[in-house]
């Protein structure tokens, strides 16, 4: 089963819709508990990055009993640097995302260790994929 | 797991529902059906918050009740009274006048509800030291426990497993009174509760109690009420300070009666759909470095429950008040004994609260999956407007009742209409379906019903 959603860049009143949504399904689906969090945690890390440093972007889930997939993908300026992005604190948040309460550099670190995998790639001055895939068995 | 039977103390009264669908827009958890014109509470979904009661325009749902005359089958007859029993009186009557009156009605004993906070509040604050995860959840509201256990089973773990402030209270008195002398068969224990949610979490089969029964706090205060009002006599005017009766007793039900007793950053809420929101945060770590959380089902904590019968607002000053004059007096108040509290300490915890996953459509995910995936398509029919003429409180409701075989396709007053244009469904057949849902003569023409020509009549 995949489901969609749409992310636009800026609004921060909005992040987190999409982890809620991709969260009340797999509780539906009587996903194990502790499972579902690492899920919903890793996507809204991956939600915010999108509204705190992107322009727009999709978020696409799949759902199988054996794994979640979920890629996001988004328009935006890209990630020069990859490895130097993953390290823990790293950020150019600006000051004012920072003074929302984001922008601790830990949103990265935070989805590698809340999926099984986690893959990033990025043009810079177009935008960056990241998936998420969680194994269920 | 989906098949354990949950004791609940709300019914409906067959005899007066008419189906308003009320509270079955109310409930927070959609567990509230139509069938035959009557509302049915689904067991496995609900978490005895009231928000149905409160909001039945007939009083057709009711909170069952043990028989009053029961406490005079023992000799102690102990009422455990929660303090937001006294604060729905004005302050021309003192606490002691009130609780004479209790007493006058079969009572030997009254005790605060809340009497050994004290010693729940250090384990509280104990939990706080160790590595459970944080934020803390506060066990003392059994509705919050259940929707916890249903709607956010990964949060279950963050509650501190420790028994209810009148339970513990109950196990105490029980004790001080066993000590006096009495036998153990002489004394009842008797539960004054404000909510359908204390007595759930009482009657669940998997609990011990030391509670004998349970009295509904409305019935009491009517009966209490009704002696306060006749008395002739002028009321003593100096307060008295009675036994156990701290402000930190009298408080802890009310909003942030816990929380400000607790270390590092405490947040208080009430109200369920306040909470619900909150958790909602929670679960997604969107809000981080909270240590301790005070949820609460009703609208200004017990003040507002669905048992209390003045209005919560004044409740809440009156017990505040109460406790300022208790504070100012500078008077000691007689408290539990160290050797007691000990006692109490000794029988605190209670096992973890466990998830109860019975959100799910199934509990095999490779079959939930595909019903789900039903449930997606059939919400591309299903028109959207949330109408509840299908008797479910929302079409995503209908669609996952129909995936459970619990209702049709065909119970969507839309969906009919489409079908008899389409000759898939004869028109009588579908008068019958509504009839099925919304009671033989709903369909009749009746002018006695609430606003029509003969209201009233
Ligand atoms: N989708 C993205 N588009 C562009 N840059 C990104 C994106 N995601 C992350 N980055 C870059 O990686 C850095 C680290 O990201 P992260 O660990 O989430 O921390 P934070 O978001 O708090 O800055 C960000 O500050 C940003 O420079
Ligand atoms: S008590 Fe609360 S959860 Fe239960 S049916 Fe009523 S409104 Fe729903
Ligand atoms: S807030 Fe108090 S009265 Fe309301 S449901 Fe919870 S325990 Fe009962
Ligand atoms: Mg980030």
């Amino acid at each position: 089963m995949e489901l969609k959603y749409e992310v636009s860049g800026g609004d921060f009143t909005k992040a987190g819709y999409a982890s809620s949504a991709v969260k009340k399904v797999l509780k539906k689906l009587s996903v194990d508990p502790k499972i579902i969090k690492r899920i919903v945690v890793a996507l809204y890390e991956g939600e915010v990055n999108v509204v705190a440093h992107a322009y727009k972007g999709t978020i696409s889930v799949d759902i199988s009993p054996e794994r979640i997939f979920i890629r996001i993908e988004d328009e935006g300026p890209g990630i020069p640097d990859i490895d130097l992005a993953m390290t823990v604190g790293y950020s150019t948040a600006s000051p004012a995302v920072r003074e929302m309460g984001f922008g601790a550099g830990m949103g990265l670190p935070n989805m590698k260790k809340n999926a099984d995998e986690l893959n990033v790639s990025s043009k810079v001055g177009q935008g960056t994929t990241v998936e998420l895939i969680t194994n269920l068995n | 797991m989906s098949n354990e039977q949950f004791y609940h103390a709300l019914k409906v009264d067959e005899e007066t529902c008419f189906g308003c669908t009320h509270c079955m827009n109310a409930c927070p958890t959609q567990a509230v059906r139509i069938k035959d014109g009557v509302a049915v509470i689904q067991s496995e979904k609900c978490v005895d918050c009231g928000a149905c009661l409160r909001v039945c325009p007939v009083d057709a749902i009711y909170i069952e009740q043990d028989d009053f005359e029961q406490i005079f089958k023992y000799n102690i007859r102990v009422a455990v009274l929660p303090s937001v029993f006294i604060g729905q009186f004005s302050r021309q009557h003192t606490a002691e006048e009130i609780i004479d009156v209790v007493k006058g009605l079969g009572f030997t004993h009254v005790v605060p509800g809340e009497a050994v906070v004290d010693v729940i509040n250090e384990e509280m604050l104990a939990e706080y030291k160790t590595d459970r995860e944080k934020p803390l959840i506060s066990s003392f509201c059994p509705a919050i426990v259940s929707l916890i256990q249903l709607r956010f089973p990964a949060l279950a773990q963050n509650i501190i497993p420790l028994k209810h402030p009148a339970e513990a209270t109950a196990l105490y008195y029980k004790q001080l009174l066993l000590e006096s002398g009495t036998s153990a068969d002489q004394i009842g224990m008797f539960y004054v509760t404000p909510c359908a949610a204390k007595i759930s979490a009482l009657r669940s089969t998997d609990k011990e109690t030391v509670v004998d029964g349970i009295i509904n706090m409305n019935f009491l205060y009517n009966k209490v009420y009704h002696v306060l009002n006749s008395k002739s006599e002028p009321n003593r005017n100096s307060e008295v300070v009675l036994p156990y009766y701290t402000p930190k007793v009298m408080e802890w039900s009310l909003t942030q009666g816990e929380s400000k007793h607790m270390e590092g950053r405490c947040l208080a809420i009430d109200e369920i759909h306040n909470v619900i929101s909150f958790l909602e945060r929670v679960e997604n770590e969107e809000v981080m470095n909270v240590d301790f959380l005070e949820l609460r089902a009703c609208d200004q904590s017990c003040a507002g429950g669905a048992l209390m019968s003045e209005n919560r607002f004044l409740t809440v000053e009156r017990v505040h008040t109460r406790a300022n004059r208790i504070q100012k007096s500078g008077l000691k108040v007689e408290e539990v004994k160290q050797n007691h509290l000990e006692y109490v300490r000794e029988h605190l915890k209670i096992g973890e609260v466990e998830p109860r996953q019975t959100m799910a459509l199934d509990q095999d995910m490779g079959k939930a999956l595909k019903k789900m995936e039903r449930v997606r398509s059939m919400m591309c029919f299903l028109p959207g407007v949330d109408c509840g003429v299908c008797g479910a409180p929302n079409c995503q409701s209908l669609a996952e009742d129909i995936v459970m075989k619990k209702a049709h396709l065909s119970d969507c007053g839309f969906l009919q209409r489409m079908m008899e244009k389409t000759k898939k469904l004869d028109p009588d057949h579908s008068i019958r379906i509504m009839e099925k849902i919304w009671g033989k003569d709903r369909l009749d023409k009746d002018c006695k019903k609430k606003g029509a020509k003969y209201e009233g009549l």
